[in-house]
C-alpha cells in the first residue's frame, strides 16, 4: 500500500474497497444485463453491511461439494479433473442464481495434496470417499513443548518443524537451519550445505513441481469463476480469507483436544501464541482482500461456539484475538465476514462489541437465534443465516420456503440481512435449495 | 481424606488429583475406594456441564485426569472387581465420516457413567454395527456425524439394524456437527441428543 493509502481513515479505505470492487476490475461483462445485474448485487451487499435496506435481502451460499453430485461428477473428479470443475460450477452458478459468485476454489487441487504427501487432511481416493468432502485428520502436529519455538518465531517453526510434519515430502526440512543464520559472508556457504543435500534437494523438487501443479489449477479455476462472474453477474464475494487466532491454533496445530487441555495447563503460553498469530491473521486478511480487489474477508468460526467452553473462558482466550482481528480488519477497510459456525447464543453479549464501528461487519449464523441476534446487532452489525442443513437435506421445499418467509418476516425488515445457509450445503436437495432461492426473491423485496 | 480427591478431579486441579492419588496408594488405601471417588468426582462434572458451569474442555480434562488416575491404580488391583454395568451401548461414528472428538466425549461420559461402551471408531459401515449389536445385544447403539454426509449414513444404518431383525430389541440415538430432531426422524432413531450428558441422560432412561 502506498503512502496515500495509510493517510485514509478507516471509512475511506473501506469506502475505497467497496468502489473497486463494484467496478468489477478487468472483467468484460458478456452482456450489457450481466454488468447491470453486477452492479446490482454488488449493490445489495454494500447497502446490507452498511445497514440500509437494499433492493431485496440478498442471498449468498456457501455451497461445499453440492454443486458437484449436482452435476454428475464426483468430488474426486473435480479434484482432478478441472474440466470437470468447470461443468460443476458453471451449470451450478446458471441453474441456481444467487446474488454472488460460489466460487469454485474451494475444490482444491488434488495433484498439490499428492506431491506434497499431505498428511493434515484424507480427500476422495485418499482415504475418504470418491464422493466425500475433504476432512481433517486431527492431531497433535504442534506438541505440547513447543510454545516457545512458535512464539520465538512462527515462520521459522512452519518451515522447519511443522511444515516437514504434515507434508511427507517436505519432511527434509526439518534439516534446513533457519533463514535468520544468514547474516554476513561467512555465514551464507556454511547456511546453504544442508540445501545440496540429496533428500532436501528432492524436497524442493517437489515443493516446485507442487507450485506448477497449484499454477495449472488457479489459471483453471480463475477461468471458471471469470466466466460466471462475465456471464451471471455474479460477484466475488470472499476476496480475502483468514481465522480466529485461537482457531488457527485449535484447528490444525493443536488439535482440539490438546488446545483444551493447554488451557488448564499452559495458559500463559496458549495467550501467548494466540498474541503471536493476530497481527499474521489481520496481513492475511488484508493482504489477499487486496489482492482479490475485494471487499470482505471470510472468517469461519470454529471452536468458540457454544459449548467449547465457559464464557469466562471465552472472553479470555478466545474473543480477545478474534476481536484484534476483526478490529485489524476494519482499519485497513476489510469487511471481516463472520462464519459463525454451530449456535453463539451464549456469546451474542460479547461479540456486539460497540468498539467494532457500525456497519463493517458481516456475521452469519448458524444455530443461533436469529430474533436474539437482531436484539443486538440492529444499527450496529450487518447479520445473516441460517437455513438449517438438516432442513436442506431432510425437509420438503415447503419446509424450506415457510422457514425462509418466517425468517425474514421476524429479522429482516430493518435492512441489514443476508440470507444464507447456515452451515455449507453439501448434501441438500436440489429442490429445496431452490425454493430458498424462490423464497429470498418471493418474500425478500423491501417496499 | 477422600473428599479432598473428589474436591481436586471435581474443581479441574489435575497435578493436586494425581499427588493425592499417589499419596493415597502409598498409604494402603484399597483402590477400589479411589475409583469411587473417581465415580462421584464425574457425578459432579456431569451435573456441572448440564446446569451449564462447565464445558468440553472440563469434560476432556476429567478425562485425562481419570486415565491417568486409573494408570495408577492398575498396579495396585489385584483381582477385576465385578461391577454392574447399567447397561451396553454400541458406539460409533458412520460411515464416511472420520471425526471422533464428539463421539470419544460421549463414549466417555457414557463409560464414567457405568455404562459398558463398544466403540466401534469412526467410518463404521452398517454392516459393523449389525454384525457388533448382534454379538452383543446392547440395549442402545448411538450414531455419531460432523458432515451432513452422515444423513444418510445414519440412516442406511437404522434400515440395516431393520433389515437385520434387530431394530426392536435397540434404542438408537444419534447427534453431533448439524445432527438434530430433523435428522433424527429422517434416519427413522429415537431420539437426538445435543450433548455428552443427553445421551447419558438418554441412555439411562433406556435401560431403567
Amino acid at each position: 500500500m502506498n503512502e496515500e493509502w495509510s493517510r485514509l481513515t478507516p471509512a475511506q479505505k473501506l469506502e475505497a474497497r467497496f468502489s473497486e470492487w463494484s467496478s468489477a476490475p478487468g472483467v468484460q461483462f458478456a452482456t450489457p444485463e450481466a454488468e447491470r445485474a453486477y452492479h446490482e448485487r454488488t449493490q445489495m451487499f454494500r447497502d446490507a453491511t452498511q445497514l440500509k435496506k437494499p433492493v431485496r435481502v440478498p442471498i449468498a451460499l456457501n455451497v461445499g461439494i453440492f454443486p458437484y453430485a449436482y452435476a454428475g461428477v464426483t468430488v474426486q473428479d473435480v479434484m482432478y479433473d478441472y474440466e470437470k470443475l468447470g461443468l460443476a460450477f458453471k451449470k451450478f452458478n446458471q441453474d441456481f442464481t444467487t446474488d454472488s459468485l460460489s466460487t469454485c476454489i474451494f475444490g482444491a487441487p488434488g495433484k498439490v495434496f499428492d506431491i506434497l504427501d499431505y498428511k493434515l487432511y484424507r480427500w476422495p481416493g485418499h482415504g475418504v470417499s470418491p464422493t466425500s468432502s475433504y476432512q481433517c485428520v486431527e492431531d497433535e502436529y504442534m506438541r505440547a513443548d513447543e510454545y516457545d519455538q512458535f512464539i520465538a518465531d512462527p515462520s521459522n517453526y512452519f518451515l522447519r518443524v511443522y511444515l516437514p510434519r504434515i507434508f511427507g515430502a517436505l519432511q527434509p526440512w526439518s534439516m534446513l537451519p533457519p533463514l535468520t543464520d544468514i547474516l554476513e559472508l561467512p555465514f551464507v556457504g556454511a547456511s546453504l550445505i544442508p540445501v545440496g543435500l540429496p533428500p532436501v534437494q528432492e524436497a524442493f523438487r517437489k515443493y516446485l513441481e507442487a507450485g506448477q501443479a497449484a499454477l495449472e489449477w488457479i489459471q483453471a479455476a480463475g477461468a471458471i469463476d471469470g466466466w460466471s462472474t462475465a456471464n451471471l453477474g455474479l460477484p466475488p464475494l470472499w476476496a480475502g480469507i483468514s481465522k480466529a487466532p485461537f482457531d488457527t491454533l485449535g484447528d490444525t496445530l493443536r488439535g482440539t483436544r490438546a488446545i483444551m487441555l493447554d488451557k488448564f495447563r499452559q495458559p500463559a503460553k496458549l495467550l501467548a501464541a494466540l498474541d503471536r498469530i493476530l497481527p499474521l491473521a489481520i496481513e492475511m486478511g488484508v493482504r489477499w482482500a487486496t489482492n482479490q480487489h475485494g471487499v470482505f474477508a471470510f472468517i469461519p468460526l470454529h471452536k468458540g461456539a457454544d459449548g467449547f467452553m465457559s464464557d469466562e473462558d471465552f472472553r479470555t482466550f478466545y474473543w480477545p484475538t478474534l476481536k484484534g482481528l476483526i478490529l485489524g480488519l476494519v482499519n485497513e477497510g476489510v469487511v471481516p465476514w463472520l462464519f459463525v459456525e454451530g449456535g453463539y447464543n451464549q456469546r451474542l453479549d460479547v461479540i456486539a462489541d460497540r468498539d467494532i464501528p457500525a456497519g463493517t461487519t458481516v456475521w452469519i449464523f448458524d444455530r443461533t437465534d436469529m430474533k436474539e441476534v437482531k436484539k443486538r446487532f440492529t444499527g450496529w452489525a450487518c447479520f445473516g443465516g441460517n437455513v438449517p442443513a438438516s432442513l436442506l437435506q431432510a425437509g420438503t421445499p415447503e419446509d424450506v420456503r415457510n422457514y425462509v418467509r418466517r425468517l425474514i418476516d421476524d429479522v429482516a425488515g430493518d435492512g441489514g440481512f443476508i440470507l444464507a445457509n447456515g452451515a455449507v450445503l453439501d448434501h441438500a436437495r436440489p429442490e429445496n435449495v431452490r425454493a430458498m432461492i424462490d423464497a429470498s426473491r418471493e418474500y425478500g423485496v423491501y417496499r | 481424606m477422600v473428599d479432598r480427591l473428589v474436591t481436586a478431579i471435581a474443581e479441574m486441579r489435575e497435578e493436586e488429583a494425581l499427588a493425592i492419588t499417589r499419596e493415597l496408594l502409598g498409604a494402603g488405601t484399597p483402590p477400589t475406594q479411589i475409583l469411587d471417588d473417581c465415580r462421584a468426582a464425574m457425578e459432579i462434572v456431569g451435573q456441572r456441564f448440564e446446569q451449564g458451569k462447565y464445558f468440553i474442555p472440563e469434560l476432556i480434562l476429567a478425562g485425562e485426569m481419570l486415565k491417568a488416575i486409573s494408570d495408577l491404580v492398575k498396579p495396585h488391583i489385584k483381582q477385576e472387581a465385578e461391577v454392574k454395568k447399567l447397561g451396553k451401548v454400541v458406539l460409533g461414528t458412520v460411515r464416511g465420516d472420520i471425526h471422533d472428538i464428539g463421539k470419544n466425549i460421549v463414549g466417555f461420559m457414557l463409560d464414567a457413567n457405568g455404562f459398558e461402551v463398544y466403540d466401534l471408531g469412526i467410518d463404521v459401515p452398517p454392516e459393523a454395527f449389525v454384525e457388533k449389536v448382534r454379538e452383543v445385544q446392547p440395549q442402545v447403539v448411538a450414531l455419531s456425524g460432523f458432515l451432513t454426509l452422515s444423513y444418510d449414513s445414519m440412516k442406511e444404518t437404522v434400515e440395516a439394524l431393520k433389515a437385520a431383525g434387530l431394530r426392536d430389541r435397540v434404542k438408537i440415538m444419534v447427534g453431533g456437527g448439524t445432527v438434530d430432531e430433523k435428522v433424527c426422524t429422517y434416519a427413522g432413531a429415537d431420539a437426538f441428543g445435543a450433548d455428552a450428558m443427553a445421551a447419558v441422560t438418554l441412555a439411562r432412561q433406556w435401560t431403567r
